[in-house]
């Protein structure tokens, strides 16, 4: 076949179309998660942590965390007054991860603070990242695609709330994924799972059935940092505001 | 007037009109298919996500089955206390019962990650100082961890009574 130029281009988009429709492939098969009917967020309850550290164990069995890494942690708070000047002492050993010992020393206010990502409505992290490896999900989770991400460090900087860290061995930023796999499958998240008194509790705010509703109706809550104004979704009651 | 040279200008758009058809197409290639399904962000991402293995299968798994633990257990404080909690992950042993099976746990290490008393801890929460409260004895041999209240005469009591007592006059002296 004598193919002329003519010819050529006019053929040209058209075997665009064709090797467009070859990569796509086979849509993904649609599971029942319906992605469009979830915004999900979390409850914490500051009276109820008792710093025994289930959730960061269960966090890193869950999510194979490497070692000295934390995708959630417990912080303790220590708040004296000496003289009219309150001194503020945060410690997290092993990210809280095999408990606190205890302190004595009288006239001390303690309590324990759970911590892990914010799961922004407008957060931060994904507005830097340059490739678009960091995003929010239509359900309102922040994730991280490993395939994408380069490495660069720029979310970690951006993360008001010191959320995320670079895999050692992938190097790739990795953070709570507020376990999307098990959300996804109608299950809990593994922290939430393994919380022994209910101090976190995970949230679906565009269920009408689910009681954040009502407890946010009726309980004083509140956000980390909400000056910094990132939409975060991770509601603590009962916070300090000595809590940062 | 006639543009006599307008054959140079039709040269150049071709030219162009080439090189935005090989960058769409070069860009075809690259760039996933699911790019800015959701937004500017490869909507499989998604999915490799959702594909992670479950680790810790969910009390709802554990109590299809062990609905003996869960009718002991609703009555009592660890009603709310999933079993995963204490048991550890076992997500491979709801797949396969009989080939994996959990392991006992030892009380003795086990309770005190939540009951050894802390000052931080809330003031409601029960607290002991382990060493004073159960002299070396494992947790079990008193309480019943999947409904920890004592009902009957712990069978130990022999070891105990000074001790015991000085526990339940400090719980006590706490309300």
């Amino acid at each position: 076949m004598n193919l002329t130029r003519r010819h050529f281009l006019v053929l040209l988009p058209a075997a665009a179309l064709a090797w467009e429709s070859i990569l796509a492939g086979t849509p993904e098969a649609a599971p029942n998660y319906q992605i469009s009917e979830h915004w999900w967020g979390m409850l914490v309850d500051i009276e109820k942590c008792i710093g025994c550290g289930n959730c960061v164990r269960a966090c890193a069995r869950e999510n194979n965390v490497p070692e000295g890494y934390y995708r959630t942690w417990v912080e303790r708070y220590r708040i004296k007054e000496v003289n009219g000047v309150e001194t503020l002492e945060v410690d997290s050993p092993d990210g809280g991860m095999h408990g606190f010992p205890s302190s004595d020393e009288p006239g001390v206010k303690q309590f324990f603070v759970p911590k892990m990502c914010n799961h922004c409505a407008d957060s931060p992290c994904t507005q830097v990242c340059p490739v678009g490896a960091t995003f929010i999900s239509p359900d309102g989770v922040v994730l991280v695609d490993e395939k994408y991400c380069l490495g660069c460090r720029y979310c970690v900087q951006a993360c008001p709330y010191g959320c995320r860290f670079l895999h050692p061995q992938k190097n790739v930023a990795q953070k709570c994924t507020l376990c999307y796999h098990r959300i996804s499958k109608g299950l809990t998240t593994a922290c939430c799972e393994n919380c022994p008194t209910g101090a976190r509790q995970l949230a679906d705010l565009k269920d009408p059935k689910d009681p954040i509703h009502e407890y946010l109706r009726t309980h004083s809550v509140q956000v980390l940092k909400p000056h910094m104004a990132t939409g975060a979704k991770l509601f603590y009651h009962n916070l300090d505001g000595a809590v940062r | 007037m006639k543009f006599k040279d307008a054959a140079h200008l039709f040269r150049m758009a071709a030219v162009f009109a080439a090189g935005i058809l090989i960058f769409v197409m070069v860009r075809s290639f690259f760039v996933p298919r699911t790019f800015g399904q959701y937004g500017h962000y490869r909507g499989d991402a998604l999915a490799d996500v959702r594909a992670l293995p479950v680790h810790y299968a969910g009390h709802q798994a554990c109590e299809a089955c062990h609905t003996d633990v869960l009718d002991v257990k609703v009555k009592g404080r660890h009603a709310r206390v999933n079993c995963e909690a204490c048991h550890g992950p076992l997500a491979t042993h709801t797949e396969d019962p009989g080939g994996v099976t959990p392991e006992k746990l030892d009380t003795a290490r086990l309770c005190v990650k939540c009951h050894e008393a802390n000052t931080a801890k809330p003031k409601g929460f029960p607290q002991v100082v382990s060493a004073d409260h159960s002299a070396g004895l494992a947790c079990n041999e008193c309480h019943q961890p999947h409904s920890p209240a004592i009902v009957t005469e712990a069978p130990t009591a022999t070891v105990l009574p000074e001790k015991h007592a000085a526990v339940v006059s400090a719980k006590g002296a706490k309300k």
